[in-house]
């Protein structure tokens, strides 16, 4: 499983937040002078204490909503089917069978189950789940929902895939399993991705870019790269160049902390 | 060999625990059925048992066996008159479901029109329907309308404002998904809100079905058989002027034959739509 994938600093950029700021209700800034440049076939976690704005960046890049100040610009504009989604909760339509709740993001785009089929079912193996596809949401475990809302974000092979803390209700056990599946998906389907979590092992097990972020106002305080090649096996996750990443990222967590105080 | 022993004696307890549960399990099963018919069975014992020994007339308190008599004996007269109800609170039904699932969605395709017209719903939901029917058989010229209008104002409103909360208990995140994936009103309607929505519109449309009868059953004593023709309802408080009171009772059992046939139907058409997916038909263990 060799991916072709350039070295990070000579990867093409895919999105610029510029001078991104947010604020709520005129008041609560949540997000202020916030820059990030995002390259293509980059892995990005947001790290950062909860409530420094790193869900209303998410946000705001998925054009849920629009920032106060600042710009995002995509380069070589948006298209459909760009962007790919995974919340916190699986946020499966309970009335839809697994292979439906895949193809909605076709569905939406007026495309037949019978034209995408092929597309469903081969991301439905690739996270595991082809014998499930007939079943209801309330008939998998946690963790297979968030698998099967995995699969629902990349079936249409979007450029870009935003993931807000997606495995912290997950117990330790699937979460590697998962966080291991993910980066499989990854190169299989060849995606950008921005992670959000608040946990910095899983950071440093997943990306190649670490974004810190500080709270009050919002911002990035700290960027650093995770230079170990992929794949990553659990044999990383035992290393010493492991420990060393971790140990630079949780520096840097709590240096974020410091500061919003 | 002492730690075995002891593994056997839990082993053994376990089982005995599974027994017990699956035992009161098949119990239940059966009590659920005979429990309520044996009930029945004891009451119209005793109800024939007191008008026999305590010599009621008839006039007051019919005996079981005469209105069985009467059942069979007016059959030609009460089958008629169940179908004229049954129409009536069907037709209604019908355009409740209709009429309540079209202002549910033009209330939450706009605010504005829900400001506008859900107070007036509520003030012909909260006045007593038996008030409203005189005036519509004077209003209405048609009293088969009349009747139908009585008994759909009474059936509309639980539909309406089941599905206005249902449409509206969409999923925050699956909002925001579909927003994501640019879909249009109507599918966003029609993929999301809309099977949010049917639980509690099911559940509007038990409570409805019910109504419906009452409705029907009001719109009969009040517009009388002029608009109905003569259903059963009209043919209890004949029965009543006549003191014919083992048809009064024939006709009213049909009655309540009736509501309990809608309330069946209605919680079967609810466990085939929602037994797949929805929590409220999860079996726990
Ligand atoms: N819709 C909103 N209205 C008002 N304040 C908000 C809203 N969303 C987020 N905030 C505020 O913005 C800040 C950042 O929130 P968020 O992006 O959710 O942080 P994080 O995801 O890092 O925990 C918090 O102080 C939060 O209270
Ligand atoms: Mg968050």
């Amino acid at each position: 499983m060799t991916v072709n994938r350039a070295p990070l600093r000579e990867r093409p950029e895919l999105l610029k937040m510029s001078h991104i700021e947010k604020t709520f209700r005129g008041d609560v800034v949540a997000l202020k002078d916030m820059n990030l440049t995002v390259n293509q076939g980059d892995f990005i976690s947001l790290l950062g204490p909860s409530g420094c704005g790193k869900s209303t960046a998410l946000r705001l890049v998925a054009g849920l909503m629009r920032p106060t100040n600042g710009v995002i610009e995509w380069s070589g504009g948006q298209g459909e089917g760009d962007l790919g989604v995974v919340f916190q909760e699986p946020t499966l339509m309970p009335w839809a069978k697994v292979k439906d709740n895949v193809w909605l993001p076709y569905r939406l785009r007026g495309k037949s189950y019978f034209e995408v089929k092929d597309e469903v079912l081969q991301t439905l193996k690739l996270v595991g789940l082809e014998r499930f596809q007939n079943a209801y949401p309330r008939e998998l475990s946690g963790g297979m929902k968030m698998r099967v809302a995995i699969a629902r974000a990349m079936v249409t092979k979007p450029r870009l895939i935003l993931m807000d803390e997606p495995f912290a209700a997950l117990d330790e056990i699937s979460r590697h399993k998962l966080n291991n599946d993910l980066l499989a998906l990854r190169d299989a389907v060849g995606c950008t991705v921005i992670f959000v979590t608040h946990s910095v092992f899983e950071s440093v097990f997943l990306s190649d870019r670490i974004v810190v972020m500080a709270a009050r106002p919002g911002r990035v305080i700290r960027e650093l790269n995770v230079e170990a090649p992929y794949p990553r096996t659990e044999e990383f996750r035992t290393s010493a160049d492991y420990a060393a990443f971790a140990r630079e990222a949780s520096d840097a967590l709590h240096q974020a902390m410091e500061v919003a105080v | 060999m002492s730690r075995e022993n002891a593994q056997m004696v839990e082993d053994k307890s376990v089982d005995i625990e599974e027994e017990n549960i699956a035992r009161k399990e098949r119990l239940f099963a059966i009590a659920r059925w005979t429990l309520p018919s044996l009930m029945m069975v004891l009451f119209i014992c005793g109800w024939q048992a007191y008008v026999t020994i305590a010599q009621v007339p008839h006039y007051i308190l019919p005996s079981p066996l005469l209105i069985a008599k009467t059942l069979v004996a007016d059959w030609s007269l009460l089958w008629p008159a169940m179908l004229m109800t049954g129409r009536l609170t069907v037709l209604a039904l019908l355009f409740a479901v209709i009429g309540g699932l079209a202002i549910a969605v033009s209330f939450t395709q706009s605010k504005l029109v829900e400001m506008a017209m859900f107070p007036y719903a509520v003030i012909l939901q909260v006045t007593p329907v038996v008030a409203i029917a005189p005036l519509l058989q004077v209003y209405v010229d048609n009293a088969f309308v009349a009747a139908l209008l009585c008994a759909w104002i009474v059936a509309f409103f639980p539909i309406l404002s089941n599905t206005t909360i249902g449409l509206k208990s969409t999923d925050h995140n699956l909002e925001d998904l579909f927003t994501i994936y640019g879909a249009t009103r109507w599918q966003r309607l029609r993929y999301l809100s809309a099977p949010s929505a049917l639980p509690y519109f099911l559940g509007g449309l038990k409570i409805a079905g019910g109504l419906a009868l009452i409705g029907a059953v009001v719109a009969e004593f009040v517009i009388g058989r002029a608009g109905t023709g003569l259903g059963l309802a009209s043919t209890l408080l004949e029965a009543s002027y006549r003191f014919n009171f083992g048809r009064l009772y024939a006709a009213l059992i049909l009655i309540s034959v009736m509501g309990v046939a809608i309330f069946g139907l209605m919680s079967l058409i609810s466990h085939l739509c929602l037994y797949r997916w929805h929590e409220s038909a999860l079996k726990r263990e």
